[in-house]
This record gives structure tokens, C-alpha cells and sequence, in this order.
């Protein structure tokens, strides 16, 4: 009895042994098994490794659904404030904005809008007012335009190392598609006495401004289509209002309301903010077109240049028309060249320009200056500061320079230094 | 048969040849192609188009009601009622005061009353009183958008207005006496003049 009690007591240890040593194992599983879950980086060695595989040598990444930048030339937009970011204009090839890459302004946040429960009111001084749906949008005849949006606060300034997204990010380009708001308003019956719209957005400041019908109804845009695809959320998903050549902020996003009005609402955004202080103690206000303007995006800061020959690249764009001319400066103004414009040159339009530079080696500041087809000439900031007796504000579009020391190190030239 | 095809193969290859041999222009030369325009050929499309297109559904009377907020200097758009100080006050110091100062003058947002550190504010840069009752009730409190009442929106207009020294304490602000208070700043108030051309404004 006792020998085969002994013998049970055995086995009895041997069975705990054992489910002592699975549930262990168990748990070190399930352990690892969430650790791979939740942790979904790549662990990288932290030496540097020797192995260099031969792409040609070995099979690539499979397709997918949604491409994706090089880990090698991956921009980022400029992250300054909670309610903007900017395009690193230093890192962009041609004149399109990648559209994750657009700039952002927004009053209270990005909002996240189901199309099947968005509808667009357009009402006011009109025969017959309509409720439209995305769906019914895309039913009009479409237009695609590329143009830019330029936010009118868009000068930065105050340190030699600023990038040209820092200084004036606040522009982007892309091919919008959507219908024209003639399209629309030719079959609501505008009354006569109708001068102004009101164009309203759906987010949480329900960002409203006034814009003058007449030079609205020429060009505007109800747009649904940025760059191909829809609209991202950041920039009005899913429909904004874009009128070319006008400040961003007019350009409703998340647009909700159309009020055809025979006087402008004054909003917040038309008075307290969006006009500017000009001289003899005014304020200026309903200052809707940009004017012309340019910036050097190669060479810039942060980057160093060599010597010899390189191609000196940039933007210029005007809110009025085409860019007629960029001149460029390699001596500090002494002297000004015209650059190469890139063809085709589009109405309200980022245009790229270049220009062949021998960098002989010795410090100097590289200018560029637009000219729109209006005869209008990008000024300096002295000229906008006697011109306006203000020292900054909206609207403010000086000429921009990069100091390139004899290292090759360039640099933001000092504003108020550039005559 | 197989010598037609030898010969039409010969020849057919020296036509080959010439043609790529043949100085076709300077190689690097392009031809400018002229503008072009998203307006290209648009007006010949726009002729194609039926005289209406009646797509969406019409909006009637109670829904435009419903979304058409939007108060002028007129005061078109002004619900009917009272707003007074008094009870902007404590409205004020619930909603507002956490962002713009219990006085209006400490931040950390936008400044709404005139004081001596420059800044833009309600009594010395916004030209129409009516904008007030517009922005409150549209975007505030920028943790609540639109979630003030009409009575709360001109009390606390009517507050504002008060702190900026533009009307008495027990004034009643109502949709008659709103649009008709004249704002200090309105007369900076100018159009833009920048028309393109030379000149810089």
C-alpha cells in the first residue's frame, strides 16, 4: 500500500513538473507573441552595417496598395504651430506640391467629414436655392486647373538660418478638379442686385468670408479633386472653394454654405484678422489677390554649395496673371540677369525658374525678383515698409536673398540689408 | 517568291537607314508648342451643355433658416433679444476668461480689450460691433464651438463692448440698438487699391 502510495505521490510530482514547465512555456509565447504585436518597429542594428546587398541581385518589396517615398528622400512638412504647417519648398522638383505635403492653416482643427452626411447649401439672392451632395457635385461638367494657394500671412524672417519653407511655406500647388461655381449659379437664377457671396465652411469655426461675386464667378472653383485623387481632410475634404490667385483664407475648406449677399457679411476673418495696417493710420481690407513674388530654393540654407558651375533654382508666382520675368542677382543686386522661365508658364501659377551660376569661391548673396505680366515688380522690404509705413503684417512679399559664405554655407540674408 | 521577298527586305531596309540617317533638324531644338490654358477649347464644350442641369434638391425656407447664421452690420441675421453687461460678466469668467484673460487683456489668446500694450483688440480694431455677436456665436468657446445660446452670445457681446469702453454697464443691447453702435476703428477702415502694374502699394 505505502510502496504504491509512494509510487502515485511520484508521478503526481511528475505531472506538476510538467504543467509547471508548459504554463511557463505559455507564457513566455504569449509574451513574445504580443511584444511582436504591439511593437511594430523595424529593429535596426545600432552599428553600422558592412553588408551592402547589391540590388540587382536580389528579388525587390512585393507591390501595394498605397505607394510609398524612399526611405532616403522622405520630406516632411514643417511643423509650425498646432493649427499650420508648411511646404519645405527646398525639398520639392518642378512646381506640383506632393498633397501630403500641402501647406495647412486651420482655425479649429481638421475635421473628419462623411460625404453621405455632408450637404452644400447655396441660397440668398437666387431664384432657387439648392441642397447638393458630393455625388450631385461631380455630376456638373468638371474643370482641372493647376494653380497655387498661397496663405496671405506668408513671411517669416528674424534668423540667418531659416529654410525657404520656413521663410514662405504657406504656398502650395495642385491640380484641382471640381465645377466651376458659374457652372452652378447659370441654373439657380442669380438676381440682379447680387454682389458679394459668403462662402461658409463645416468645421468648428465655421470659417466664413465674403468675396466679391464678379471676380469670383470668373474662376472659382467648387473643387472635390487635388492632385488626382480626392481632397485630403487637411485641405477641405470634401469639397473646398478655390479661387486662383486669391488668399488662402477665402478659399473655404470644408465648404458647407453659399450665400449669394448684395453686401459683404464682414466677418471675423475680413476684419479683426486678414487686412493689414497701411500708412496714414489706415486698415486695408478685402486685400484678396497675392501679388507677385519669387524665392531662390536652391542653393539655400541649410544647404553648402561648391564651387563651379551650378543651376540656381526657385518659384515665382503672382495672384494677377502669369510671371512675365524673374531676374536673378549673383553679386548682391549689383548686377541682375534674367533666369530661365519653365514652360508651360500658367496663369496663377507656381512657375519654376533657373539659372547657370559659376560660383567662383568668394562670399556672396544670390536675389531673385519676379515680375508679373501686369508690369507689376517684386518690391524690397524697404520699399513695402515706405510704401505702407508698416513693417510687416499680411500681404508682405519682399525680395528674398541667400548669403553663400566662402565655405559654401548659405545662409538667409538679412532682410532689411537687401536695397 | 523567295528572291521578291529578298529584294523587298533590302530595300525595305535601306528606306530604314535613310530615314535614320536623314538630318531630321538640330536634335536638341524644340518647338514651341504656344500657351496653353485650363480655358483651352472650354468654350466650344460649354456649347455641348444642356440649358439647365437641375442636379441636387431644392432648399426650403425652414432648412436655409436653420444653417443661415450669419449676422451683417445691417443686422440682418440678429435673433431678437437683450443682451446686457451684467451677465456677460459671469459668462465671461466661465467661458472665456481661461484663454483671454480675466480682463480681456492677459492672454494667452487674442486680446479683446484696448489696453496699453499695442495690440490689436475689439474697441481699437474691429470696425463693426455686429462681427461680435457673429464670431461668439459661430467659433466660441474654442472648446465648445457654437454651443453658446443666443441670450448667452449678447450678453456677452454686449460685455465686450462695455470693456472696451463703447457702451455704458446697464446699456441693453438689443437687434435694433446692435447695428447702430458706430466702432471706434471703423473709420481706418480702407478697400484695397493694389490693382497690379508698377506701382507699390
Amino acid at each position: 500500500m505505502l510502496k504504491e502510495k509512494g509510487y502515485f505521490q511520484r508521478i503526481r510530482n511528475h505531472v506538476r513538473w510538467l504543467t509547471g514547465v508548459v504554463v511557463v512555456f505559455l507564457i513566455v509565447a504569449a509574451t513574445l507573441i504580443t511584444y511582436q504585436y504591439t511593437n511594430n518597429q523595424v529593429i535596426e542594428p545600432d552599428y553600422a552595417s558592412k553588408i551592402v546587398v547589391d540590388p540587382s541581385s536580389v528579388q525587390g518589396a512585393p507591390s501595394s496598395g498605397v505607394g510609398y517615398r524612399s526611405k532616403f528622400d522622405s520630406p516632411k512638412r514643417i511643423a509650425t504651430y498646432a493649427s499650420a504647417s508648411r511646404t519645405p519648398l527646398e525639398d520639392l522638383h518642378g512646381t506640383i506640391t506632393p498633397s501630403d505635403l500641402h501647406f495647412e492653416r486651420h482655425h479649429a482643427g481638421i475635421p473628419e467629414i462623411d460625404p453621405d452626411q455632408h450637404e452644400l447649401l447655396i441660397h440668398g439672392l437666387i431664384d432657387k436655392p439648392i441642397r447638393l451632395k458630393l455625388a450631385d457635385l461631380k455630376k456638373y461638367p468638371s474643370v482641372s486647373r493647376i494653380c497655387f494657394i498661397e496663405c496671405s500671412g506668408n513671411f517669416r524672417y528674424g534668423k540667418r538660418e531659416m529654410t525657404p519653407g520656413e521663410v514662405c511655406g504657406l504656398t502650395s500647388q495642385s491640380e484641382w478638379t471640381g465645377v466651376l461655381l458659374s457652372t452652378i449659379l447659370r441654373d439657380l437664377g442669380v438676381k440682379p442686385e447680387a454682389k458679394w457671396l459668403l462662402a461658409e465652411g463645416a468645421d468648428g469655426a465655421l470659417m466664413a468670408r465674403s468675396v466679391p461675386l464678379k471676380e469670383a464667378l470668373t474662376e472659382a472653383i467648387i473643387a472635390y479633386g487635388q492632385n488626382g485623387e480626392a481632397i485630403r481632410p487637411q485641405q477641405g475634404y470634401p469639397m473646398r472653394l478655390v479661387i486662383p490667385g486669391f488668399e488662402g483664407n477665402t478659399q473655404i475648406k470644408w465648404l458647407r454654405r453659399i450665400e449669394v449677399t448684395d453686401e459683404p457679411v464682414m466677418t471675423r476673418e475680413e476684419t479683426s484678422k486678414y487686412t493689414e495696417k497701411v500708412k496714414n493710420d489706415k486698415i486695408r481690407m478685402f486685400s484678396l489677390v497675392m501679388d507677385a513674388r519669387s524665392i531662390i530654393t536652391f542653393p539655400a540654407y541649410p544647404k553648402k554649395i561648391e564651387t563651379g558651375w551650378q543651376e540656381l533654382r526657385g518659384i515665382a508666382w503672382s495672384g494677377r496673371g502669369k510671371v512675365a520675368k524673374v531676374m536673378v542677382s549673383v553679386n548682391d543686386g549689383k548686377t541682375w540677369q534674367e533666369a530661365h522661365l519653365q514652360g508651360p508658364i500658367l496663369e496663377k501659377a507656381h512657375t519654376a525658374f533657373k539659372f547657370m551660376w559659376n560660383w567662383d569661391g568668394k562670399p556672396t548673396r544670390v536675389l531673385s525678383k519676379a515680375i508679373d505680366e501686369t508690369g507689376y515688380e517684386q518690391p524690397t522690404y524697404s520699399q513695402l515698409v515706405e510704401a505702407r509705413e508698416s513693417r510687416g503684417g499680411y500681404h508682405f512679399n519682399p525680395v528674398v536673398g541667400w548669403d553663400v559664405e566662402k565655405s559654401g554655407q548659405v545662409y538667409l540674408a538679412d532682410i532689411k540689408d537687401i536695397l | 517568291m523567295n528572291s521578291k521577298f529578298m529584294v523587298s527586305f533590302i530595300l525595305g531596309c535601306i528606306v530604314v537607314l535613310l530615314l535614320r540617317c536623314s538630318p531630321a533638324g538640330e536634335s536638341t531644338a524644340f518647338t514651341d508648342t504656344g500657351p496653353e490654358s485650363w480655358t483651352d477649347n472650354l468654350e466650344e464644350y460649354k456649347k455641348t451643355w444642356p440649358d439647365k442641369f437641375g442636379i441636387g434638391r431644392s432648399a426650403d425656407k425652414d432648412f436655409i433658416a436653420r444653417w443661415d447664421i450669419d449676422v451683417r452690420p445691417d443686422g440682418k441675421g440678429l435673433p431678437k433679444g437683450t443682451g446686457r453687461a451684467k451677465n456677460g460678466a459671469l459668462i465671461y469668467s466661465n467661458k472665456c476668461a481661461s484663454c483671454h484673460g480675466i480682463n480681456g487683456v492677459e492672454g494667452p489668446e487674442d486680446n479683446l480689450v484696448t489696453s496699453s500694450n499695442g495690440r490689436n483688440t475689439i474697441g481699437n480694431y474691429w470696425p463693426y460691433a455686429t462681427t461680435i455677436f457673429d464670431y461668439v456665436r459661430r467659433a466660441m468657446p474654442f472648446n465648445a464651438p457654437g454651443s453658446l445660446t443666443d441670450q448667452e452670445v449678447y450678453d456677452l457681446t454686449a460685455y465686450l463692448l462695455f470693456l472696451n469702453g463703447i457702451i455704458n454697464v446697464d446699456y441693453s443691447l438689443t437687434e435694433q440698438t446692435l447695428p447702430a453702435i458706430e466702432m471706434p476703428a471703423k473709420r481706418k477702415y480702407v478697400l484695397d487699391d493694389r490693382q497690379g502694374g508698377p506701382e507699390i502699394r
